[in-house]
């Protein structure tokens, strides 16, 4: 027998959202049987069934032994879910917003994962600390098993942090292993890291290492201002390839987790032919810019953000954040919508996120989609509304804005 | 093998082409292919009568060689050195011969001079070498305290001496050999008698100073050419007052009692005279034209017509008689048009010679061109120029004033022709080259030229923007100005910058020619940054660091003005100035780290010598001593996003007028696009009145949408596709069929380049189709881009538009449109040379231009089928078989001359090697190697 625990629909209330929201956490316990457990749909639909809400995408999860909150969310998680309820489970059911899920914080890099190792991706389980929304996924560790263990791939999210990504290049003198001997070849290296920057703050940069790739290129034979607008071009979703210069804080990884990576592990820091991973990276640096979308202000109707060319679409998330930031709407932006709603520029995005969560408004589809609809339909609801438009409904709570308003 | 004419980087134009649908590859076949304008920094001049070519050297080792009118054309040999003036100077004896002599001196020989002779005193350095005028193995030898020496080579012996007292300059050999003529430190020059063998001379014929009797600065050549007609033709350089005039750079003409001062703007390099190839009368030499080469500019006077007026030459112009400030290509002129603007041109200069220019030899066998192109040159004192860019030369056409319609501080021309009336000898002043600017205010920024209706726009430093119209008749009239204030209602900004230029008042009168109608000032007065022009709309749009304005020209009344400053920009308001602090700190800096480098690297030098301690301690003393401030920081570069306050992000950078779609799909009208600095993108829909109706009703602008590229970037250029991915036709292109109608059935779409990326969007709904990010992949930038259509090098019909895209490392790369495929990149410009990048200006039809030095224009071809490139032929007679070698040259030849800018590779040998440059009397030269006909002669 076991019992499931779930408060549905909002386990976040906050600020403003609370008075609005209607109902609380909702608990039930049921039972069934470990032998008749099925598949994780079936599960799934069971729980929509008891609760009672059979249109709404929700996440599963569930606590184990350790106390971590884990995700359930196909058949082999499900399972082991299954077999640690000792004897009662329980079980999170959340309302999925927008696309941003609970357990991968950064849809674009679920969306790289699933191309590159999805294995790696779901056997790596996800610890729920806190709401998402309250934190924001600012680097990350990346090829770790394509890449020599002397070398680092590290992506930095500048997202719509007022952070500044923070740190300095210079030129230096790299030493080689090269089969005649050691040989010194001109080399970036990073300079200087700007105290309380994103940089810094990963602690997986360092001041003088090496700096190999720029979004999967090469930088060998650049200038320091060829590196720099390579840098800058590519800032919103920066990924560098360094080679530390403290060599000892590495990766260290077991001869079976570089064996069933398909690379050799023996590369010597000389090799800089471009690996396999830089040209994954150059195609993702390439598919993901499609996300990049600028913006258009269309002076008679809704402002939108440009899709990217990039057919199966992906959720737009990190630079649209940046336009969000009080400065872009301060800017030339702003004497367009000269009868702008007042205050719209120092909005806080989280806060409006839960706030379309907490009117229900049914966001699910990624960003393009979603605007898309808005777009097409002229579904704006009254025409000051509309100039209030400075942020992509799909992503974040531009509509829930407006039903603030019409409240 | 063949030679990378654009080998920078070693390798060939590296290919990129993949896929199917890619442009032809045999449309692209880049190469350089000729130099417009005037040598930088010329040295050295030589002229062959016999092959009627000059030569000229300069101080970068580059030779040009000049022949006929026809076959006019410059070529540049890959010579090293720089090259020296023709006077060396030993004290033993001729090191090397002057140009101007036979080749067949290739011993030196040790001229002995008797004690007696030599008053106690060394001779000094030889001075001159001449080679009597019929006997080539006699040597006039002059040394520089002034003795002068006839050597007769076949004896060894001496047959003449001269015993000067007066420190020697040159010498020249009257043409029958009977005088000479020296000149001198003082200012004077002296005839002497050439007699017999055995003979000393203490006292010439005629001693003068032509300019005494005040101390005189010294005459550096002379020549003496008889004439038939009369006296002979003294002509020397310099011997000026030296306290009035011993600044100027002044040529003399004496004949007889007429005595002419030639007073050019440059130092005097060299000067030649030019005569008959088969003079009439023997025993006179007649020049026809004297050709005075000085440090900017060529100038040939016409010595046979009085008052020695100026020929035009057809090629070498000056391209920079002011610092060029921006230039604009209009390529396939219409007849009317350049006629019309010859006529004005011809009508400018009225003391120009009909002479044919003197220096004739060679054959042209260059194709005349199929089309006409004009290339106007915007100047720092406000002239437009307009050149003959349809050929292998660069012809002055006409140039056009702007400075005459403001008052400037100083009246410039009247002082100098003031000055002109104090010298006694009617003093002339030749050449163009005028480096003053009356007010840099004046400096021309930006120029659109509509080649139907002939109405141009001219814009310039000061905010002011100028529409002219093309007029064959001189007018007088006023022009109407108006002011467009782009600050619009932003508060808290003042304009630190420059004033605005006074207009002048009431009617002024202008002669044939452009002459302004309007004059729009832009407030604050900012440089304008982009203009752009739409004659059937009559339309002007300008841009500044400011905002942008719309102008109806037609009913004089501004339509739109637009802000595009930010809050936080403070640098825009600063005026130009503010750049110059923050340069001179930066170089302040930049020494301090070479002291700094200097000091340590001393101290690795030196480590393990026992002085080292010693020196280490020097240099921490050094380190000491320095201001407290010097810190041994390293260069390097900040890694950040572009935020919306960058400063000066405001910036107009370009402006674009197109017929399209922005509204919705089903109805296109005007438009109007301007970018900016910061990534944003302006569009407007415009109302335009019918043609009939413009008097009546006012253009209007509605802002349609507005776009912020991500990234940020400045936006390069906007442009419109057509359905079928063809760039929109200029103003009434269409109408005058000269290109076919847009399609305005399938969907446009819109190209907007940026300092980063490419990318194409649909129209009307703005998204996004393709892009090329080229900064995220090449760590390049883009500088120049433009959409020019290319013949296949198979098929003349089969035109393929691509995106030809300069880059701030030199590199030109080319992507298909709409596709943005890259298709192939190459090494045009260095990459230090950022005034050449930032020179260059495309053509429609895929050839380009940049400046290689202030004065020099070089030309490039990215189609195999659209080449301007030189040809042409010299015959060089060899005089002991009697056979004509024909001495054909292509430059084609992808090769040692094309890469010669690039590479200065050092060949080492000049003056043996110059096929042709040999005495029709001396002994045969050497024949012309296989490398001599590899030359270039252009």
């Amino acid at each position: 027998m076991l019992l499931g625990w779930a408060p549905a629909n909002g386990c976040r209330c906050l600020g403003a959202a609370e008075a609005l929201e209607p109902f609380d956490a909702e608990f039930r316990r049921f039972a069934m049987k470990r032998s008749s457990a099925g598949r994780f749909q079936d599960f799934y639909r069971l729980l929509q069934t008891v609760h009672q809400i059979p249109r709404v995408d929700v996440l599963l999860g569930y606590t184990d032994v350790h106390g971590d909150l884990l995700p359930i969310n196909n058949d082999d998680n499900y399972h082991k879910a299954l077999s640690s309820a000792n004897p009662l489970l329980r079980v999170i059911i959340q309302k999925k917003e927008s696309d941003a899920g609970v357990f991968a914080s950064n849809s674009l890099q679920r969306k790289k994962k699933g191309l590159l190792r999805p294995a790696h991706y779901r056997a790596k389980p996800h610890l729920l600390i806190g709401m998402p929304q309250d934190f924001r996924q600012i680097s990350s560790i990346i090829d770790v098993d394509i890449l020599p263990e002397t070398h680092r791939r590290v992506r930095l999210h500048k997202h719509g942090s007022d952070k500044p990504l923070g740190f300095y290049i210079r030129d230096g003198v790299s030493v080689r292993v090269a089969p005649q001997g050691v040989e010194k070849v001109p080399g970036i290296f990073i300079s200087r890291l700007v105290k309380g920057g994103l940089a810094e703050s990963t602690g997986l940069l360092a001041v003088s290492d090496e700096i190999l790739e720029v979004n999967g290129i090469d930088v060998a034979g650049k200038s320091l201002d060829q590196v720099t607008d390579m840098m800058v071009a590519n800032s919103h979703n920066l990924i560098i390839t360094v080679k530390p210069a403290n060599q000892r804080n590495n990766v260290i990884r077991s001869s079976k987790a570089s064996g069933s990576s398909g690379m050799s592990t023996d590369s010597t820091p000389s090799q800089q032919t471009p690996s396999p991973a830089s040209q994954y990276l150059s195609n993702y640096s390439t598919a993901e810019s499609d996300e990049e979308g600028d913006l258009v202000i269309e002076s008679d109707s809704a402002p939108h953000y440009i899709p990217g060319g990039c057919p199966n679409g992906g959720p737009a998330d990190g630079p649209l954040q940046r336009s969000l930031s009080p400065h872009s709407s301060r800017g030339s932006l702003q004497s367009l919508c000269s009868h702008d709603v007042p205050g719209s520029g120092t909005l806080d995005c989280g806060a409006h996120r839960g706030f379309a969560a907490a009117l229900g408004n049914p966001i699910e589809s990624p960003c393009r989609e979603e605007h898309r609809v808005w777009r097409d339909a002229g579904a704006c609801p009254s025409p000051c509304m509309s100039l209030s438009h400075t942020m992509c409904p799909g992503c974040f709570g531009q509509r829930a804005w407006h039903g603030g308003l019409m409240q | 093998a063949c030679l990378d004419p654009w080998g920078r980087r070693g390798g060939g134009p590296a290919c990129l082409a993949q896929g199917l649908g890619v442009l032809a590859l045999t449309c692209l076949s880049p190469r350089q292919t000729v130099e417009h304008g005037f040598p930088s920094q010329p040295s050295a001049l030589a002229y062959d009568p016999a092959l009627r070519v000059m030569a000229i050297g300069t101080k970068a080792g580059a030779v040009k060689l000049g022949a006929g009118d026809a076959a006019s054309g410059q070529g540049r040999f890959g010579v090293s050195p720089p090259l020296p003036q023709t006077q060396h100077g030993a004290d033993a004896g001729p090191r090397s011969p002057p140009s101007s002599c036979s080749p067949s001196i290739t011993r030196v020989t040790v001229v002995l001079v008797p004690d007696d002779y030599r008053c106690g005193k060394a001779l000094g350095p030889v001075e001159s070498i001449q080679e009597h005028p019929r006997d080539g193995s006699r040597l006039l030898i002059g040394y520089s305290r002034g003795l002068v020496v006839l050597w007769e080579q076949n004896t060894r012996t001496v047959q003449h001496l001269f015993l000067g007292n007066q420190q020697l300059e040159s010498l020249a050999w009257e043409q029958s050999g009977k005088s000479i003529v020296s000149s001198h430190s003082d200012g004077g020059y002296m005839v002497w008698a050439v007699s017999g063998a055995g003979q000393k001379t203490q006292q010439p014929v005629m001693s003068t100073i032509p300019y005494g009797p005040f101390p005189c600065k010294a005459i550096s050549k002379i020549l003496w050419r008889t004439c038939e007609s009369g006296n002979p033709f003294i002509i020397f350089n310099g011997g000026m007052p030296r306290a009035s005039y011993g600044d100027r750079h002044c040529v003399s003409v004496l004949q007889g009692q007429t005595l002419a001062t030639l007073d050019f703007t440059s130092r005097v390099i060299d000067f030649f005279t030019v005569q008959s190839p088969s003079p009439p009368s023997p025993g006179f030499e007649n020049p026809r034209a004297l050709v005075v080469l000085v440090e900017e500019e060529l100038v040939a006077i016409d010595l046979q017509t009085p008052g020695w007026p100026t020929i035009p030459a057809p090629y070498l112009a000056p391209l920079h008689s002011s610092a060029i400030t921006c230039s604009c290509h209009v390529s396939n002129v219409p007849l009317k048009l350049w006629e019309r603007i010859i006529s004005a041109g011809e009508q400018q200069s009225p003391r120009l010679s009909s002479a044919a220019w003197p220096i004739d030899g060679g054959k042209n066998l260059a194709q005349e061109p199929t089309q006409r192109g004009l290339l106007l040159t915007g100047h720092e004192d406000g002239t437009v120029r307009f050149w003959d860019a349809s050929g292998v030369s660069l012809k002055p056409l006409y140039k056009l004033g702007t400075a005459n319609i403001f008052q400037t501080d100083c009246e410039h021309n009247d002082s100098l022709n003031q000055a002109g009336t104090q010298l006694p000898p009617p003093r002339l002043l030749v050449g163009c080259f005028d480096p003053y600017s009356d007010d840099p205010r004046l400096g021309v920024q930006k120029i659109a030229l509509c080649k139907y209706t002939a109405k141009m726009v001219v814009a310039g430093t000061a905010g002011q923007v100028l529409v002219m119209e093309l007029s064959d008749e001189k007018s007088e009239h006023a022009v109407s100005v108006a002011t467009v204030d782009l600050l619009q209602d932003r508060e808290g900004f003042t304009w630190k910058g420059h004033d605005r230029l006074a207009p002048r008042n009431g009617p002024l009168p202008f002669a044939p020619g452009f002459q302004p109608s309007v004059l729009v000032q832009c407030v604050p007065p900012a440089a304008v940054t982009a203009v752009t022009l739409h004659s059937e709309w009559n339309l002007v749009a300008f841009g500044t660091s400011h905002g942008f304005g719309l102008f109806d020209y037609y009913r004089r009344n501004p339509v739109l003005a637009r802000c595009t400053l930010h809050p936080n920009d403070s640098l825009a308001m600063e005026g130009p100035l503010s750049r110059v602090k923050s340069l001179k700190k930066s170089l302040r800096q930049s020494f301090r780290r070479i002291r700094k480098s200097r000091v340590s690297g001393k101290k690795r030098l030196n480590a393990s010598s026992p002085s080292s301690k010693v020196q280490e301690a020097n240099a921490q003393l050094a380190e000491q001593a320095g201001p407290p401030e010097v810190e041994m920081t390293p260069v390097q570069r900040r890694i950040e996003p572009r935020s919306a306050d960058d400063s000066l992000s405001g910036v107009v950078r370009c402006l674009y007028f197109a017929d399209t779609f922005l509204r919705d799909a089903a109805h296109h009208g005007p438009t109007m696009w301007a970018g900016t600095n910061s990534g944003s993108v302006f569009a407007y829909a415009l109302e335009v009145p019918s043609q009939e109706k413009f008097s009546e009703r006012a253009v209007e602008a509605v802002l349609g949408k507005e776009i912020q590229l991500m990234h940020r970037a400045p936006v390069v250029s906007i442009a419109v596709l057509d359905g079928r991915g063809n760039p929109l036709p200029e103003p009434y292109e269409v109408s005058r069929d000269l290109a076919k109608a847009p399609d305005m059935q399938g969907s446009h779409s819109m190209l907007i380049s940026s300092e980063e990326q490419f990318k194409v969007f649909t129209l009307p709904k703005v998204s996004a189709k393709t892009k090329f990010k080229l900064t995220a992949h090449e760590g390049c930038r883009v500088r120049k881009v433009a959409l020019v259509s290319l013949a296949s090098a198979g098929s003349e019909e089969r035109l393929e538009n691509c995106l030809a895209c300069l880059t701030n490392l030199g590199d030109i790369h080319i992507f298909t449109v709409p596709g943005l495929r890259p298709q192939v990149h190459y090494g045009c410009i260095r990459k230090e040379d950022i005034s050449g990048i930032a020179s260059c200006v495309f053509t429609k039809h895929g050839q380009g231009f940049y400046l290689i030095s202030p004065s020099e224009f070089e030309r490039f071809s990215l189609s195999a089928r659209n080449v301007t490139e030189p040809l042409c032929r010299l015959e060089v007679s060899r005089l002991q078989d009697t056979s004509c070698l024909r001495w054909d040259r292509r430059r084609g030849h992808r090769g040692f001359a094309t890469a010669a800018p690039l590479h200065r590779r050092p060949p080492a040998h000049l003056s043996a090697r110059i096929p042709g440059m040999h005495d029709s009397t001396g002994p045969p030269p050497r024949a012309p190697s296989p490398h001599n006909v590899d030359s270039p002669l252009l």
